[in-house]
């Protein structure tokens, strides 16, 4: 049976289309949701794409996390459903606090959109288990918000409990504290990410297929997860 | 009526991008004088009825302000003291 991973969609959505396209390469069923619409329609992952849902009105994220769908997600993401929040996605993860910490405003205050290594540390979550631990990765990056701080004891905290899915190699492109590009819930199934996988799964269109390692992998975890 | 006027600023260990640009801009116009800036927002609240105050500060610490990085207060203020008020 092919998994069905929902792609979300927001008012100012971007990036809907290329991840409900990963999701096809990868070999899963695209299933596309709308904001105002709390039904999940049975799919077995979510992904929040990246964007500026709501204008990123108030704050990044502030108010799609109160989006019907949002409430469903946060409820499903407690009970272990898989969700990735990419950019705008990762935003919305933190604002709805099914991952601590916050994305701010670029330390050097431009938009940075360049080709990115990654460095993956955590291949335990839902979304990154088909990478090896260490192994880098290129990755779009593309924010003007990506600059993740948390107190140092919630970045204590998930270093310790190896919850630092990826961080930057060769240059931080915002200011992120401690390089981190992506992280995870304390039971995995959540990972919020500020570059784009999703940009990076053919040849065609992206600077590598490392993005695809992330799609792929929630098909691993949906398989051997208990039905 | 009377508003309540919610100041939204970034903590003090969050680092204000916007407000150092700022900062830096100031000795352009001839100001050496000023040490630090730092931005916040101002966001100013009518209830139908009387202005709540507990109210306001529900509504803050849930949507307005992000707690984790941003403090707030809450206060009452007259109409004619309100940023949309006309002389």
């Amino acid at each position: 049976m092919t998994a069905r991973v929902g792609v979300v969609t927001f008012p100012g959505s971007l990036d809907d289309g290329d991840a409900a396209r990963a999701v096809r390469i990868a070999g899963a069923e695209p299933v596309r949701l709308w904001h105002g619409d709390p039904e999940l329609h049975g799919v077995d992952a979510v992904v929040l794409p990246g964007g500026f849902s709501y204008g990123d009105y108030l704050r990044c994220g502030a108010i799609a996390r109160f989006a019907p769908v949002m409430e469903t997600i946060v409820d499903a993401a407690r009970g272990g459903l898989p969700v990735l929040g990419i950019c705008n996605g990762f935003q919305i993860l933190c604002e709805a606090h099914l991952l601590p910490g916050a994305l701010t405003r670029n330390q050097h205050l431009h938009f940075r959109n360049r080709d990115q290594i990654l460095r993956i540390e955590s291949v335990g979550t839902a979304w990154t288990n088909a990478f090896q631990p260490g192994q880098e990765v290129l990755i779009p990056v593309k924010n003007g918000e990506g600059c993740y701080v948390a107190d140092p004891a919630t970045l204590d905290q998930l270093e310790a409990e190896g919850r630092v899915v990826a961080r930057y190699v060769g240059g931080n492109p915002n200011g992120s504290q401690r390089d981190i590009a992506a992280i995870t819930s304390s039971a995995g199934n959540v990972v919020g990410i500020m570059p784009h996988p999703e940009h990076a799964v053919e040849a065609l269109t992206g600077p590598s297929l490392d993005g695809l390692g992330f799609f792929t992998s929630v098909l691993k975890h949906l398989v051997g997860a208990p039905a | 009526m009377p508003r309540v006027v919610v100041d939204v600023m970034l903590k003090p260990e969050i680092l204000d991008p916007q407000g150092q640009a700022v900062a830096n801009a100031l000795p352009r116009l001839g100001v050496s004088d000023v040490a630090s800036v730092r931005i916040g927002r101002r966001i100013e609240i009518e209830f139908t009825g009387e202005p709540d105050l507990d109210r306001a500060r529900e509504i803050a610490d849930q949507l307005l302000a992000n707690p984790v990085i941003e403090d707030f207060t809450v206060r009452l203020v007259e109409a004619d003291e309100t940023a949309g008020a006309r002389p």
